[in-house]
């Protein structure tokens, strides 16, 4: 019988023949990825009896939540995380102003295909943008991890979600994947390894794709996974840090669930407060004023998002009364607006460029907003409460929109511009 | 047998998404930090005869999506220091799950069974073997895979992963 690309990774990652869902098995992670909270399991290591990290080589650790610092305290956790890495030998670490921990990985060649990426991180999911497993873990566990090197995983069923045709002009795959959450719901692949297949998806480019892995954290997924096409091999020449094996799934794999979409009857959606499944086409949104807008993070804080909003705001200045926020998702993004002269269309509209990193997606600093402000964003979560304050709501939408909402200071597509 | 893996007790039984505000209500996460108060509280919004009446090795028998919700570790904590032995539902929030296994209180996913036992049945939970005993008959589950009852039988993820380190 066909494997689901899940037991076959698990599989080879545990050194056994076959594996089933439901079964556990004790598996050694390629990358262990963890970030600010890296000082807080530094702790629990030490409890633990940890001295010497296992294999400092597996491990990349990254400053980005809160960074630059905004307060002594979180500099000084910075100051900690620094002293173990240096102490420790660890040699994939991104401090300040690098970017984001899950875009980073993909830059930095060291989410690859086939490979096991576990993190300390619910978006680590992300990873499955390059065929890698990718999967989310507590903090003692990946203090386990540091110590001993494995970490016990729980053999998924799998969700196959098929993507058919092309999505219309003015619809990204934030829409597509707002949709499906909505469809699907916020326990929609709870613990389940979802594989995106489909020409729809086949078609969509590598800043695109990251999108869908990066937002399946939002159904409950366990892990998230693109099969790696050429656009992806071509990515990660002279770029892979090590020599990787694709893992494609079987023809023939037994799905628990098999959901189907026509990517033209997508629409440009909106999540709505406070839950990500709270979703509406933006027909029904539009005219929601908003304070607030905001465009990064690991979900569309890419070049090619950048791209989008500046062709919204080219020769147009944000709505008096409303402020937008821009940080794109690493440093490497950050140079290449700058040099196509995207940074330039953001500052002659009004906007605010900040620093590589998380920023105000959880709330930390760069961009807060009051109590009983609105604020549309195109990240991946809008809890109650998610950017700092419970008294405040958060739209999500992709980054054409947010920029069109920020001009216009309400919720409205790009194409109803003036 | 171990007998330290059988696991015998009254079943308590409930239905779908049982989340975590309901298992340990969110007012006293930053109130109650003493492990040994949290029983007081547990199903507190669920179930107000639970904290009152339940037993060392009592087993907690559930629908589907238990433990959704928040990922506190306290929702896990309240139960695992009331003494109850197992879970079994048909299925569980990932991150629940997770926290159960990493604090040593065992979690089976058995749909079949679930279905079938009664609320307040006496049922007997043979971890090695892989198997739930009931009135309505034998339910098997995959046996848990020796990593997993070796985290058992240190008490947790943190001892266990001290004792690993040490031998
Ligand atoms: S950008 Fe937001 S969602 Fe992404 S890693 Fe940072 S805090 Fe998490």
């Amino acid at each position: 019988m066909g494997q689901t690309f899940a037991e076959k990774i698990l599989a080879k990652k545990a050194g056994v023949k076959e594996v089933h869902p439901g079964e556990i098995v004790e598996v050694k992670p390629d990358v262990a990825l963890s970030h600010d909270n890296s000082a807080a399991i530094y702790e629990i290591f030490k409890r633990m009896g940890g001295k010497e990290v296992y294999n400092p080589g597996m491990h990349a650790i990254f400053l980005d939540h809160a960074a630059p610092a905004p307060t002594t305290k979180h500099a000084e956790n910075h100051r900690t995380i620094r002293q173990f890495v240096r102490n420790q030998g660890i040699p994939h670490f991104y401090d300040v102003g690098r970017g984001i921990c899950h875009q980073v990985l993909v830059e930095e060649g060291l989410a690859l295909p086939g490979e096991l990426v576990l993190g300390s991180d619910s978006h680590t999911p992300h990873a499955g943008v390059m065929g890698a497993f990718g999967a989310g873990i507590g903090r003692s566990e990946m203090a386990s991890i540091w110590a001993l090197g494995t970490l016990w995983l729980r053999v998924p069923e799998s969700l196959k979600i098929v993507v058919k045709g092309q999505l219309k002009e003015g619809v990204t795959s934030k829409d597509l994947a707002l949709h499906v959450i909505g469809d699907l719901g916020a326990d929609g692949a709870l613990y389940m390894s979802v594989e995106w297949h489909g020409d729809g998806i086949d078609a969509l480019n590598l800043a695109e794709r990251a999108v869908l892995p990066n937002m399946t954290a939002e159904m409950g997924a366990k892990n998230s996974y693109v099969s790696p096409n050429q656009k992806v091999f071509d990515y990660l020449e002279g770029r892979a840090r090590r020599p990787y094996e694709p893992i494609l799934p079987d023809p023939d794999a037994q799905y628990a669930t098999v959901k189907e979409y026509e990517a033209a009857t997508v629409e440009p959606m909106i999540a709505c407060p406070h839950t990500v499944d709270n979703v509406k086409p933006l027909s029904q949104v539009a005219g929601t004023h908003i304070d607030q807008a905001f465009i990064g993070t690991c979900t569309n804080g890419r070049l090619e998002d950048l791209a989008m909003a500046s062709k919204v705001l080219f020769d147009r200045r944000l709505a008096q009364g409303t402020r937008l926020i821009i940080i794109p998702a690493s440093s490497q993004i950050y140079k290449e607006a700058l040099m196509a002269g995207y940074i330039e269309i953001f500052l002659n509209a009004g906007a605010v460029v900040e620093s590589p990193g998380c920023g105000p997606c959880m709330g930390n600093h760069m961009g807060v907003p009051a109590v009983n402000e609105v604020t549309i964003s195109s990240a991946n979560r809008n809890f109650r409460g998610r950017m700092g304050t419970k008294e405040s709501e958060i739209y999500l939408a992709n980054p054409a929109v947010v920029a069109a909402s920020a001009v216009a200071g309400e919720i409205i597509h790009p194409k109803d511009l003036l | 047998m171990n007998t330290k893996h059988v696991i015998k007790g009254r079943v308590w039984k409930y239905g779908d998404n049982v989340n975590t505000d309901v298992i340990f209500p969110g007012k006293y996460t930053y109130t109650v930090s003493d492990p040994a108060e949290m029983p007081k509280y547990a199903l507190e919004d669920l179930d107000p005869n639970f904290a009152e009446n339940v037993q060392t090795n009592d087993i907690i028998v559930a629908g589907t999506n238990w433990g959704c919700g928040s990922s506190r570790e306290q929702a896990v904590t309240c139960l695992k220091e009331s003494g109850l032995g197992a879970l079994v539902a048909k299925s569980f929030a990932r991150i629940y799950y997770r926290n159960c296994l990493n604090a040593a209180l065992p979690v089976l996913i058995s749909p079949e069974a679930v279905d079938d036992i009664q609320d307040g049945e006496i049922i007997e939970i043979r971890l090695e073997k892989g198997e739930i005993h009931c009135k309505a008959g034998i339910f098997t589950f995959p046996p848990l895979p020796e990593t997993v009852m070796e985290i058992f039988e240190a008490g947790g993820l943190i001892p266990y992963t001290r004792q690993r380190l040490q031998s």
